[in-house]
């Protein structure tokens, strides 16, 4: 692979300011949006497809209630969990949306995130699942880059997974079903945006315990540095 | 470093109660409650002022219209009038009006009416979608000639929630003379049942289920929500700390 450079072993800048900032934000958000959301739901634990649903309506899926160590607050309390999604919501929203658009303008997207004809190869990306299969991480130069399965995975949060799971939310609103009735249809109905809404909620939970294992494996103390003060020391370079 | 689950769990139940107890302080419950304005402020800056609620076909109505809250008000004085077919109820329009009025069930079915399939959401999560006839609530409103100083609207209800205090919403006047806020008398072709708020009861399409007052007995127009209630405008908003303004 890469040959030995000067930069194994020292200290390097790796996320910018806006990169850093509005992780730490979305940490927090996220943390608060899931697990209120959680306390919301346990208002009713079933979720339906199509415009309507309720008690008598098919259910395709139907939970117990979450348990209190994991919602906001931890008794039930439908109108606290209400008042701590519905503030953290339209800030995550907009944190967001300046993200996409800061990240746009300084190049970030297109510099370090946007796929390169190389790393779309099928034998470049199973090379890159057989890698992360083994844990075997990368050194060197190639540690400064994203890899491909890290990519899929920015994108797949920052331009699909969190505009699904604000659009959908968006559209449980009566408010906003009348201003705009083409976001609920778009998702097939209410219940079934308040179901994607879910799954979308599950999907960034997954994708958080995934990120952590990561960042465990690769190195916490680094790894954790490196988003807190932006230097990251390079791996050396495997013999 | 080995995250246990037993971590995991303790970092995760120290947070919330992080969290939890941050809500304790009056500051920060204060900020989260008045968000509500900013949501209020969003959502009205987004839509036309007379923006309709969605309507659906007859073939997409729920097959049972869920029925939630109080299932029957059973207050002597509500009895009375359920075994009478409701034909001594009387809805009165009281407050900052020049003519008040003293309306019965077959004055309402007279009035010019509307007729609209809505989905109505719960704040729970759950939607029902269901076809509604009433009279606009404009039609009633400027029959009493409302005073320049009305701001809201207040609709007393017959249910009791306990300890003598009967359920009360209110809506301002945006939503007051928005055209498919009706006083409906008909759930999907027959009149109200005592479950789903016989004999009146109110509509307001583009907010949740808690507003749509049900057993209604009078509406009132007033300057102010203070000293109604707990002051909060309704009682899930006065006793649980629901939002006043529920279009989100």
């Amino acid at each position: 692979m890469d040959s030995p450079t000067p930069t194994d072993g020292i200290a390097v800048k790796r996320h910018r300011l806006s990169t850093r900032l509005w992780h730490w934000l979305n940490a927090a958000l996220l943390y608060v949006l899931f697990t209120s959301g959680l306390g919301i739901f346990n208002a009713h634990p079933r979720l339906y497809w199509g415009q309507y649903g309720a008690n008598f309506d098919h259910a395709w899926l139907e939970l117990e209630r979450f348990p209190g160590w994991i919602t906001l607050p931890g008794l039930y309390n439908l109108a606290m969990s209400r008042h701590w999604h519905l503030t953290a919501a339209p800030i995550f929203a907009f944190a967001l949306l300046f993200y996409m658009l800061w990240s746009l303008a300084n190049r970030h997207v297109t510099r370090d995130l946007a796929f390169r004809r190389d790393d779309l190869r099928p034998r470049h990306i199973w090379q890159d699942i057989k890698d992360h299969a083994r844990l075997r991480f990368p050194t060197g130069q190639a540690a400064l880059r994203y890899n491909v399965l890290q990519k899929a995975s920015y994108v797949g949060v920052i331009f699909i997974l969190l505009p699904l799971v604000i659009l959908t939310g968006l559209t449980m609103a009566p408010g906003m079903n009348a201003a705009w009735p083409w976001l609920v249809d778009l998702f097939g109905g209410r219940q079934s945006a308040r179901s994607l809404h879910f799954i979308a909620a599950f999907a960034l939970a997954a994708f958080f315990i995934v990120h952590i294992l990561m960042v465990i494996l690769a190195g916490p103390i680094n790894e954790v540095r490196s988003m807190l003060t932006g230097r990251y020391r390079v791996p050396e370079e495997r013999p | 470093m080995i995250l246990t689950r037993r971590m995991a769990l303790l970092g995760a139940g120290a947070m919330l109660t992080g969290c939890d107890r941050l809500a304790s302080h009056d500051s920060v419950r204060k900020a989260l409650f008045s968000a509500e304005n900013f949501r209020r402020w969003a959502q009205r800056s987004l839509m036309a002022r007379d923006a309709l609620a969605q309507e659906f076909r007859p073939d997409q109505i729920s097959p049972i219209f869920r029925a939630n809250g109080t299932a029957n008000p059973n207050t002597p004085a509500y009895k009375a009038l359920w075994r009478n077919g409701f034909a001594d109820w009387r809805l009165a329009v009281t407050g900052l009006v020049e003519r008040p009025l003293s309306l019965s069930l077959a004055q309402l079915r007279t009035l010019p009416h509307r007729e609209q399939i809505t989905r109505h959401d719960c704040v729970e999560g759950w939607s029902a979608i269901g076809k509604w006839r009433g009279v606009p609530l404009r039609t009633i409103l400027e029959g009493a000639r409302l005073r320049d100083t009305a701001r809201y609207i207040v609709f007393r209800c017959a249910d009791d929630m306990g300890g003598g205090r009967p359920y009360y919403e209110s809506i301002d006047l945006i939503d007051a003379f928005h055209p498919q806020t009706i006083l409906a008398f008909a759930l999907n072709d027959a009149p109200l049942t005592v479950a789903n708020g016989a004999p009146l009861r109110l509509r307001v399409e583009r907010q949740l289920g808690y507003k749509q007052a049900k057993y209604l007995m009078g509406i009132e127009a007033v300057a102010t929500l203070d000293g109604i209630g707990k002051g909060k405008g309704g009682f899930w908003e006065d006793y649980a700390g629901y939002d006043w303004y529920a279009g989100i």
